[in-house]
C-alpha cells in the first residue's frame, strides 16, 4: 500500500507534532512534557485507560492538558512519515514519534510451565489489580527481580496464602555496590517495605532458589523448588516439592519493540540479555524523528521510565521549534537522576540475572514454543543435526516463534538455547530473529479493506 | 441483579470491569483452550495480551484473547479446540 511520505523535512500538513505510543509512566511523562512546551501531542494506548501496566486502574496524577489521549488504540503498524495505524481503523499522522511501549514478563521454560495455573507475575498482578481476582489460594511466586515483591505482597494483602517467594538472584550483592544503591534510595525503601510485609505474614522469602518443575493433571498442584549455587546451577539433592494451586514465575522483562523495529530503528544487547533500542543522549533512535523512552531503551522500572519520558518530551519540543519545557536546573537534575537510575538498573540486572543453569532443568519433551508446540529435542536437533548456527535458522527449521505470539514468549529462551548449544555468547542478532513483527497486533482483513488509503 | 456469562453451558458470574479470563478464573476455571498439536489444556499465561495462550471462542468468534476481552452479561464463551475452526 502507498502511504503519504512526510516527516521532519516533509511538506504535507501534519495532524500532530508528535505521537506518543504507550501511555505508561514513560509515555505519560513524554506527552505531558511535550504538551507543556506547546507541542500538539497524540498519546495512544491499547488499554481502555491510560497508565500502562504500572498505574493500571490508579490515577497516574499526570496533567495531560493539551494532549489528545487515544485509549483503546492498539497500534498495529507505523509507516515512515509518520503514520500511526490503529487496530480497527483510524490513522494518526505526526512529524515525530515517541515509542514508550514498555515490556512484558520474560518467562523461561521448565518442565510443566505450560500447565494451567502456571502464569507470569504480571498476569497475577493484572488479574488482581485489574479484575480483583487473586491468582490462587496457595500461591508460589518465583523467578528473579524486584517485581516479585509487590506481586507477593499484593496477594498477601487480599488474604491469599503465598507459600513462598523464590528469588533466583542474590540480593545481598546490592550491598557490594553502595554507590549505585544510594543513587536510587526510594527503591531500597520500597523493597524493605515489601519484605517487612512478607515477614509479618510469615511468607518465606528464599534467595538463590528457583522453581525447576511444575506438576499437576488438569492444573498445577505442586512445584519442585531447588537451591542454586554461586554460578546459578542447581545444588544436587536440594530439590523439594511445594504444594500450591498457582505459580507466578518470570525472570525480568522483555521490551516490546515491534513498532520501532518495523521502522528500522537500531538495537543493541542490554546487560540483562534483552534486545533494546539504541538511543542518543536526547533519547532519539537511529531513525531521525523517532524517539524512545522507558523499558524499550533498557529495562529499568517506572522511576527511570518517567525521567526518560520527561527528557524525551523536552527533546521533541526543541526539535519542533518549541521552547524547552524544563528549566536549566530541572534539566540538570533529570539528567543526573537518569544516570543514577541507569547505574542502579545495571546493578539490578547483575543481581537478578536469569540463573545460568536453567537449560539443565529442561526435559527433552519440555515445550519451549507454547504456540507451535515445539519441544526441546526439536530445537536441539535443528542445531546438532541440521546445522543451524543462529536463531533465525533454528526458527526456520523447527518453527519456534512462528505461532500466534510471534516469538514474544519463546524468543529469548530459544535465542539463549541456540547460543548455549553452539558454545558462544548470546547476540543481538539471535534475539532480533524473534523480535521482527511488521504487523504488531492482530488485524482483520475487513478492517484493512475498509481503511485502505 | 447478578450478571452471568455462559461458559460451555455453565453459568459464570460476571463482575463489572472484569475480563473474560478473570470471570472464568474467579469461577475456578483454569483452562479454556486445547493446543493444536498435542491437545494440551491452556488458559491464562501472560495476562496482558502478549502470549495468545488464553485464546477462546466468544459468541462464536474464535481466537479472542480472554485476558483482554471485557466480560459482558449473557456472553457465550466456549472452549476453543485447536485452531477453533
Amino acid at each position: 500500500m502507498t502511504l503519504p511520505r512526510t516527516g521532519p523535512s516533509g511538506s504535507l500538513p501534519l495532524t500532530y507534532d508528535v505521537a506518543v505510543v504507550g501511555a505508561g509512566p514513560a509515555g505519560l511523562a513524554a506527552a505531558a512534557s511535550a504538551a507543556a512546551a506547546g507541542c500538539r501531542v497524540a498519546l495512544l494506548d491499547a488499554a481502555p485507560a491510560a497508565g500502562g501496566q504500572y498505574w493500571r486502574g490508579r490515577d497516574p496524577g499526570v496533567a495531560l492538558s493539551g494532549v489528545d489521549v487515544m485509549t483503546g488504540s492498539a497500534v498495529w503498524f507505523v509507516s515512515p512519515g509518520f503514520s500511526v495505524h490503529r487496530q480497527g481503523g483510524g490513522t494518526v499522522t505526526a512529524g515525530r514519534l515517541v515509542f514508550a511501549t514498555g515490556g512484558y514478563d520474560r518467562a523461561l521454560p521448565f518442565p510443566g510451565w505450560d500447565l494451567p495455573g502456571v502464569v507470569t507475575p504480571g498476569a497475577a498482578q493484572a488479574l488482581l489489580k485489574g479484575s480483583g481476582v487473586p491468582i490462587g489460594n496457595q500461591v508460589v511466586v518465583a523467578g528473579a527481580g524486584p517485581f516479585l515483591l509487590p506481586v507477593a505482597t499484593g496477594l498477601v494483602a487480599t488474604g491469599v496464602k503465598v507459600v513462598g517467594v523464590y528469588e533466583a538472584g542474590d540480593p545481598t550483592r546490592y550491598a557490594r555496590a553502595p554507590g549505585a544503591v544510594a543513587g536510587a534510595g526510594g527503591k531500597v525503601r520500597e523493597a524493605a517495605g515489601y519484605l517487612a510485609t512478607l515477614a509479618r505474614h510469615r511468607v518465606p522469602y528464599r534467595t538463590r532458589h528457583a522453581v525447576v518443575a511444575a506438576h499437576g493433571v488438569a492444573s498445577v498442584s505442586s512445584v519442585d523448588v531447588g537451591r542454586l549455587d554461586r554460578s546459578g546451577g542447581l545444588v544436587p539433592g536440594s530439590v523439594r516439592q511445594v504444594e500450591c494451586d498457582a505459580v507466578a514465575v518470570a525472570y525480568g522483562f522483555t521490551p516490546q519493540l515491534e513498532l520501532p523495529l518495523a521502522l528500522g530503528c537500531a538495537t543493541q544487547l542490554d546487560p540483562d540479555g534483552s534486545l533494546v533500542l539504541s538511543v542518543d543522549v536526547a533519547g532519539q533512535t537511529s531513525v531521525p524523528g523517532v524517539y524512545a523512552a522507558g523499558e524499550v531503551t533498557g529495562v529499568g522500572g517506572a522511576a527511570l521510565a518517567e525521567v526518560e519520558g520527561r527528557l524525551v518530551g523536552a527533546a521533541v519540543a526543541l526539535a519542533t521549534g518549541h521552547p524547552c519545557p524544563l528549566s536549566e536546573v530541572e534539566l540538570a537534575r533529570l539528567l543526573a537522576r537518569r544516570s543514577a537510575l541507569r547505574r542502579f538498573a545495571a546493578l539490578m540486572h547483575r543481581v537478578h540475572a536469569p540463573p545460568a543453569g536453567w537449560p539443565a532443568w529442561l526435559a527433552e519433551n519440555t515445550v519451549v514454543c507454547r504456540c507451535e508446540d515445539v519441544p526441546v529435542h526439536r530445537i536441539r536437533a535443528a542445531i546438532a543435526e541440521l546445522g543451524a548456527t543462529d536463531g533465525r535458522t533454528v526458527k526456520s527449521l523447527c518453527r519456534p516463534g512462528m505461532g500466534w505470539c510471534q516469538g514474544r514468549v519463546c524468543g529469548y529462551p530459544v535465542a539463549e538455547l541456540t547460543a548455549r548449544w553452539l558454545g558462544r555468547p548470546l547476540t543481538a542478532g539471535d534475539l532480533a530473529a524473534f523480535a521482527h513483527r511488521p504487523i504488531a497486533q492482530p488485524v482483520r482483513l475487513g478492517d484493512l479493506y475498509r481503511h485502505r488509503p | 441483579v447478578t450478571a452471568h456469562l455462559f461458559f460451555d453451558g455453565r453459568r459464570v458470574r460476571v463482575e463489572p470491569g472484569q475480563t473474560v479470563a478473570a470471570a472464568l478464573w474467579a469461577a475456578g476455571v483454569r483452562s479454556w483452550r486445547t493446543t493444536r498439536e498435542t491437545g494440551a489444556p491452556r488458559g491464562m499465561f501472560c495476562g496482558i495480551g502478549v502470549c495468545f495462550d488464553c485464546l477462546v471462542t466468544v459468541d462464536g468468534t474464535a481466537n479472542q484473547r480472554a485476558c483482554l476481552v471485557p466480560a459482558r452479561p449473557d456472553m457465550v464463551v466456549t472452549t476453543q479446540l485447536g485452531t477453533g475452526r
